[in-house]
């Protein structure tokens, strides 16, 4: 098999290929890597690109070959995230502040990658700290979308999504704290899922906001999601968070049947300010559900009102108790003309962190002071009380709740960096989910009329991932079905 | 000058002596080289998470129901935030919003009668690492082994008058965490130390003076005398006009004073708020039960039981209970020799003065209660005499010897025989006619000379009582 | 919310952080208009509603007292900066 056709190959199908004795895991890995060294330098969706994949991929090989690999992405590369701990590989985080971190062992996530017998073929671009939705704020240089060279991929899993979609890889991990797996898959046209807070251990997920982080697949399908899901969940005693849950169905998920299944659209996801394109699309997906026999309602949640405020405070104030850890001492930068222990942490993380990162650290610093905890964070933990009332309240009516995963397509390139305010909106559609920990996928829904894909959010309810996924790839189906 | 009065609060911290670190899997050994109980987690790598260790929450209310406290249903862990080398994750993972144990009270016995203090609360958290300031360098070293390993905060309420009554609260906190087995408080490792809160008033005053804040002392001893000087100190600035400053102040056991620590910038702000990485532990009342039903026999009743069960003095029952490792020692002698009296009696006289001899606590050097049993055993039947008891309770004290091939190694068996002891004595009435005349004809002390006579004869291996009976029985014969 | 300069101050000293003079400027901006929005939250009413820490309800897990890792100083210190055989070194600091 040419490397041209490997690249077209979704993760299943070049699984399959290698199990089959078409290719081999050595052949994709090459593949891959040279279409990286070959196209990532416009997208610059790598931070670093790991040749010695090659060699992990001859010893897969084998093992496929022995019997002892036997799993349905055995061989398969694949992409993570480099705010993912990596044994023996570089994990920046997009920072300078970890520019030089190499860590002594592996996130619970990539050692199920492993376990499964996938290669590793680099560790993907992002937001500095995972903080951002355009992926501009990595001191490692913006990622580019694949979909229009001034468009940002989104964030902050901007590198996982764009090298997914400029096929660099045939799969990714991405983390999604406040929609930073979904927003992006939805501004590269891939298919991204958030699992259920718990679904996926965070051990080795360098640390944002801890009660909102979670590792998700960003893949070309649902099926590839769908399936990677199966690899990386699971109880993890190393994360007393992780929960135990059964594995998906992939069979249910194929052969699911929307009919007779009900759909809320939340009044305020289709708001002013909502792109007429994006809300287009949205609309058109959720037409084509209904056909299939799905009952559509919509509802008013007018709790979403708050929902950016509650997001922003506490993950701000839960970022700035886990980045305070970095302190020029541990590891990553340090100045080395410090001979005074508080110099060495002010110039440290002065000199280490980007702007957007040293902002939410110091608003998180306010809303946790002595004086305005209870103004602030406490308020924000009884909006979350709220919030998650509002969202019980709607799974009890419906199976699944469908809105647009942003407002808008892809922003262009530098369009927020100068107004932060503006970029924390723009993530209006996908923090509620994480703030109430249920599982949401983006699912490519078509284009706007600059030819920019639009993502379609289908939202679970907590450990229901079967459902979205059945949704998603039912969804998948129908509208290929349409444009036939 | 007026007549002042202390007032003073004690925060108590205990290292817990479960095996593992309170949330990951090092060890917890005191002692160790730099940095080879540490791992990723409690050396704070990014992306490491938290494991929370059963044994420290079980621990944690057992002390509570101990101290006479209620014990919290629904527990939290939260962040208390600051910047320091020795604490990696630049937060320690505490307990302020939701303490496990809140309400209790420590009866003390001091001089002034009895009086009850009341603890504030108990927390859990995790300790910080070691600092080690090297000169040639001018740099700090840092040592991780000590990070999360488990601690009790035992917080009392601002109840103590007098250092009197901080010395017996600690030593009750002490014998209390011993005897539960959950912390072997050892000031001198670090596994207990104390901050001491105290302020001064006048007597008769209602409102509290200002307080100042003495860290990590590290003896009893040490405490005592801080108390005294910082309580003198506070009287003195005040009667001279001045103000007590709110701060932080080190004790210097060496010069005998204390100093304000370089004061730190501003009031720390510690941002505290529930850690999300770890989840909420919900006591239930069966787990309650559960653990009450495993609490072992505390100090109180134990003395009440041995001066009404098994009849030793107050005094008696006093010293032996305030030292969990004698009590073993104790409690497992008697059982053996099944004379409870006579085990306190050896473990008073006897075995308490070799360890004061060696300069060495019951903790330090173990002595095995079984061995001390046999002992007084074997002299209870007669076997060796109880100057030969003495000698092997030192040999076993010392090289931990077995007591019985020990007393036939050296040929302490005690001669009981009438028919080796009558030949011995029959020469001693034959060696020494005056005294016999003498006790004939009615000066009957001379019959402890004979005895000592007889004794020499002997080498000792005889019962003198035996020895008594049967030179009478000779003497009347003649 | 106001943010005043001593407020800025006040973060930038929890924070551990200095900005340079015009991204304390513009940082007083950004935080200004971000906390006019925040405030937003104030006209949500809360009267009576439990703050909700941990979203799951699941709780007491926990693991056993078991000594599962340790002795791997070299993988710890091998990050740092500043570092001997045995230990991380830090500026001497006082107490």
């Amino acid at each position: 098999m040419d490397s041209e056709q490997i690249i077209k190959l979704s993760a299943l199908e070049l699984g399959k290929a290698i199990r089959n004795k078409e290719t081999t895991s050595e052949e994709a890995t090459k593949a891959y890597l040279d279409a990286i060294k070959e196209n990532d330098g416009k997208y610059n969706s790598y931070i670093t690109v790991r040749e010695e994949a090659l060699a992990e991929a001859r010893i897969i090989d084998e093992k496929i070959a022995s019997g002892e690999l036997t799993g349905a992405f055995a061989g398969v590369p694949v992409a993570v995230k480099d705010n993912m701990c990596t044994e023996g590989v570089l994990t920046t985080c997009g920072s300078n502040m970890l520019h030089n971190f190499v860590p002594p062992y592996d996130a619970t996530a990539v050692r199920k990658l492993k376990e499964e017998g996938m290669v590793i073929i680099g560790k993907t671009n992002m937001d500095e700290f995972a903080m951002g939705s355009t992926t501009e704020t990595s001191f490692f240089g913006p990622t580019v979308n694949p979909w229009g060279e001034n468009r940002v991929p989104g964030g902050s899993s901007g590198g996982s999504a764009a090298c997914v979609a400029a096929k660099l890889a045939p799969i990714s991990l991405g983390s999604d704290t406040g929609g930073s797996i979904r927003q992006p898959a939805s501004f590269c046209g891939i298919t991204g899922l958030k699992p259920t807070y718990g679904k996926v251990s965070r051990y080795g997920l360098v640390a944002f906001g801890s009660s909102l982080d979670q590792i998700g697949p960003m893949g070309r399908d649902a099926l590839d999601v769908a399936y990677m899901l199966n690899v990386i969940s699971g109880e993890d005693p190393k994360d007393q968070s992780s929960a135990p849950t059964d594995k998906l169905d992939l069979e249910a998920v194929k052969n699911f049947d929307v009919s007779g299944k009900t759909i809320g659209l939340p009044e305020q996801y289709f708001a002013e300010g909502m792109d007429e394109d994006v809300r287009a699309r949205v609309m058109e997906a959720v037409k084509l559900l209904e056909q299939a026999g799905a009952k559509v309602e919509t509802f008013p949640m007018p709790i979403m009102d708050y929902a950016i405020p509650t997001y922003y405070i506490i993950c701000c104030a839960e970022a700035c108790s886990n980045l305070s850890r970095y302190d020029g001492i541990k590891y990553g930068y340090a100045p080395e003309d410090v001979d005074d222990l508080m110099e060495l942490y002010i110039r440290s993380r002065s000199e280490g962190f980007g702007m957007e990162v040293k902002r939410r650290i110091m608003l998180g610093n306010f809303v946790l002071s002595s004086g305005y905890y209870d103004a602030y964070y406490n308020k924000a933990l009884q909006a979350k009380a709220l919030i998650k009332k509002a969202f019980d309240e709607a799974f009890s009516k419906y199976d699944v709740v469908i809105g647009p995963v942003a407002p808008t397509a892809a922003l262009k390139a530098g369009e927020s960096l100068s107004d932060p305010l503006k970029m924390y909106l723009g993530d209006i559609c996908t923090v509620l989910i994480n703030i109430v920990g249920v599982p949401a996928i983006s699912v490519p829904c078509g284009f706007t009329s600059d030819n920019l894909p639009v993502g379609m959010q289908i939202i679970g309810k907590h450990f229901d991932e079967q459902t979205i996924m059945g949704f998603a790839y039912a969804y998948e189906r129908l509208s290929k079905e349409a444009k036939q | 000058m007026r007549d002042y009065e202390m007032v003073i609060g004690l925060e108590v911290h205990c290292e817990l002596s479960t095996e593992s670190k309170i949330f990951c899997g090092c060890s917890t050994k005191f002692g160790g080289a730099p940095n080879t109980h540490v791992c990723e987690v409690c050396s704070g790598m990014p992306g490491t998470l938290p494991t929370l260790n059963k044994k420290v929450v079980e621990f944690a209310v057992k002390a509570g129901l101990a101290l006479n406290c209620d014990i919290t249903r629904n527990n939290k862990f939260d962040r208390k935030n600051y910047f320091y080398p020795d604490l990696p994750k630049a937060y320690q993972i505490s307990q302020l919003y939701c303490p496990i144990c809140r309400n209790g009270h420590v009866d003390i016995k001091t001089s002034q009668g009895e009086k009850s203090i009341g603890i504030h609360e108990i927390h859990m958290e995790e300790d910080a690492g070691k600092l080690v300031h090297d000169e040639v360098t001018g740099m700090t070293k840092v040592d991780f082994n000590r990070c999360g390993v488990p601690l009790l905060e035992i917080v009392s309420e601002p109840d103590f008058r007098s250092s009197e009554e901080v010395i017996a609260y600690l030593t009750k906190i002490r014998d209390t965490m011993q005897y539960l087995g959950v912390s072997d408080c050892k000031m001198q490792e670090g596994s207990m130390r104390a901050d001491v809160n105290l302020s001064v008033r006048p007597r008769g005053q209602a409102e509290f003076g200002t307080r100042t804040e003495m860290k990590n002392i590290a003896s009893f001893k040490a405490i005592e005398r801080a108390i005294e000087y910082e309580c003198e100190r506070q009287i003195d600035l005040i009667e001279g006009g001045g103000e007590v400053v709110q701060e932080t102040r080190r004790w210097d056991d060496e010069k005998e004073y204390t100093y304000a620590m370089r004061s730190k910038e501003d009031a720390q702000d510690y941002k505290y708020f529930p850690d999300p990485d770890l989840m909420p532990i919900v006591i239930s009342e069966e787990y309650l039960e559960s653990v009450k039903a495993s609490l072992p026999e505390l100090a109180d009743a134990k003395r009440e039981r041995y001066v009404s069960e098994l009849g030793l003095t107050e005094y008696d029952a006093d010293i032996i209970t305030g030292n969990v490792t004698v009590v073993k020692v104790f409690e497992t002698a008697g059982a053996k020799c099944g004379n409870y009296k006579d085990a306190a009696n050896w473990i008073l006289t006897d075995l308490l003065k070799l360890y004061k001899d060696e300069g060495v606590t019951p903790e330090d050097k173990e002595f095995d209660g079984d061995k001390l049993g046999t002992i007084i055993k074997m002299v209870n039947d007669g076997k060796i005499n109880r100057k030969s008891g003495k000698k092997i309770l030192t040999a076993v004290f010392e090289e931990d010897v077995d007591p019985e091939e020990y007393a036939d190694r050296n040929g302490l068996a005690q001669v009981s025989d009438a028919s080796a002891i009558e030949p011995a004595i029959r020469k001693v009435i034959s060696e020494n006619t005056k005294a016999v005349d003498e006790y004939k004809v009615g000066n009957t002390k001379n019959i402890q000379f004979l005895i000592g006579q007889s004794m020499r004869e002997l080498r000792g291996k005889a019962d003198p009582k035996t020895v008594k009976d049967i030179l009478e029985k000779l003497l009347s014969e003649l | 919310m106001e943010i005043t300069e001593e407020l800025i101050d006040y973060l930038q000293k929890l924070g551990r952080i200095r900005l340079s003079e015009e991204d304390r400027q513009k940082t007083m901006k950004d935080l200004g208009s971000i906390m006019g929005y925040i405030d937003k939250l104030n006209e949500l009413d809360t009267t009576g509603v439990e703050p909700l820490s941990h979203v799951f309800g699941r709780t007491n897990v926990m693991r056993e007292d078991e000594v599962t890792s340790g002795d791997c100083k070299d993988k710890i210190i091998s990050n740092a900066a500043r570092k001997d055989e045995d230990t991380i070194l830090v500026p001497r600091t006082f107490d």
